[in-house]
């Protein structure tokens, strides 16, 4: 017998065409609707590991912190190491660890949205677990995904790893200091993007020395404008 | 491997349906564009499927090409990779299928 109905579908084909990921995009939508309630803009972090999401982080929260209230929420396999990197900055932050997991997902994140409780008109940053594939797939809920992807890795990313960078709104090209003692291409990376993704925008930063942050705050500050006025109108 | 995630999802929402009828086999549909390997989630589905009324079930996975139209030139393509360059140079396409991932049908034994 059918659980939904109770309609007697023996030795039968039953049509479904039900979305494969109807379930994390229903929750997804929920956690849209519980930001959007608060006036909160949700950014989602996505880089292969050791790309400098977490030193982005920090680096955007040294510089902001006057301006405008910040909260984040840490996607690892293990451990609460950038956690506890970013609550030694003095700000909230709330660490999920996925186990054998590779990607957060839109239940994952409400949880940790109502453990870190950011106050309303803040900024969260979602930093998923690094890796360039899985995280692509997941809607979370947030309003803008940003990939991060540092000169170290290679111009060729894009091309190889189109599914994560076809869903970015930006990408910020990392590690530009070291571009003097690497064979990399800023010009054909940004020809390589735009074959998976024309729109994306591309800011060439370092989040070690500064270089491009201004650039990458304007862009966060454009976003957030943006966003309320949406809140605004929808209210 | 997102798959063993996805094929969780699949066999969650098929057992959620039919919670005490035994499914004889599932039919998936997943686009060349979707991001998700139809051979891994074939690999993964017995796994997730064990102890569930899923168990044994066959498996036949549609996989179809993704399609697409150029902004400038208006030619149509197909295409089972996410490069979306058309022949004429352009970059400006617009993907009109390719991203499925439903599940279409299953039969109740």
């Amino acid at each position: 017998m059918c659980g939904t109905c109770g309609c007697d579908e023996i030795g039968k084909t039953v049509v479904l065409e039900q979305q494969v990921l109807a379930k994390n995009d229903h929750l997804a939508g929920h956690n849209r609707t519980w930001l959007r309630e608060r006036s909160i803009l949700a950014v989602n972090l996505m880089s292969s590991p050791g790309s400098g999401k977490t030193t982005l982080l920090e680096r955007a929260i040294a510089d902001l912190r006057d301006d405008l209230p910040l909260g984040v929420i840490e996607g690892d396999q293990a451990t609460p190491l950038d956690a506890d990197r970013i609550r030694a900055t003095g700000c909230p932050a709330v660490q999920l660890n996925t186990g054998a997991g590779c990607h957060l997902d839109a239940g994952m994140l409400a949880g940790a949205l109502r453990e870190l409780d950011p106050a309303p008109d803040s900024m969260v940053f979602v930093e998923n677990v690094g890796n360039l594939v899985c995280p692509a797939l997941f809607d979370l809920g947030e309003d803008h995904r940003a990939v991060v992807m540092s000169v170290t890795e290679g111009e060729d990313k894009p091309l190889k790893y189109p599914h994560m960078f076809r869903t970015a709104d930006v990408v910020l090209l990392n590690k530009v200091d070291l571009l003097p003692y690497l064979d990399f291409d800023p010009g054909r990376f940004r020809t390589q993007l735009r074959q998976v993704n024309p729109a994306a925008e591309v800011l060439a930063v370092s989040a070690t020395r500064g270089d491009g942050l201004a650039g990458w705050y304007t862009w966060l500050g454009r976003r957030r404008r943006a966003f309320a006025d949406t809140v605004r109108v929808a209210r | 491997m997102h798959e063993l995630a996805i094929t969780q999802s699949i066999v969650d929402a098929v057992t959620e349906r039919f919670d005490d009828t035994t499914v004889s086999s599932v039919r998936l549909e997943i686009g060349r564009l979707s991001g998700v390997v139809a051979d891994a989630v074939r690999f993964c589905f017995d796994l997730v499927a064990e102890g569930t009324t899923v168990a044994g079930a066959r498996l036949d996975i549609d996989e179809p090409m993704g399609r697409a139209r150029c902004g400038d030139c208006g030619s149509e393509f197909e295409l089972d990779y996410p490069i979306l360059l058309c022949r004429c140079g352009s970059a400006s396409v617009e993907v009109l299928a390719g991203n499925e991932l439903r599940i279409l049908s299953v039969e109740v034994a």
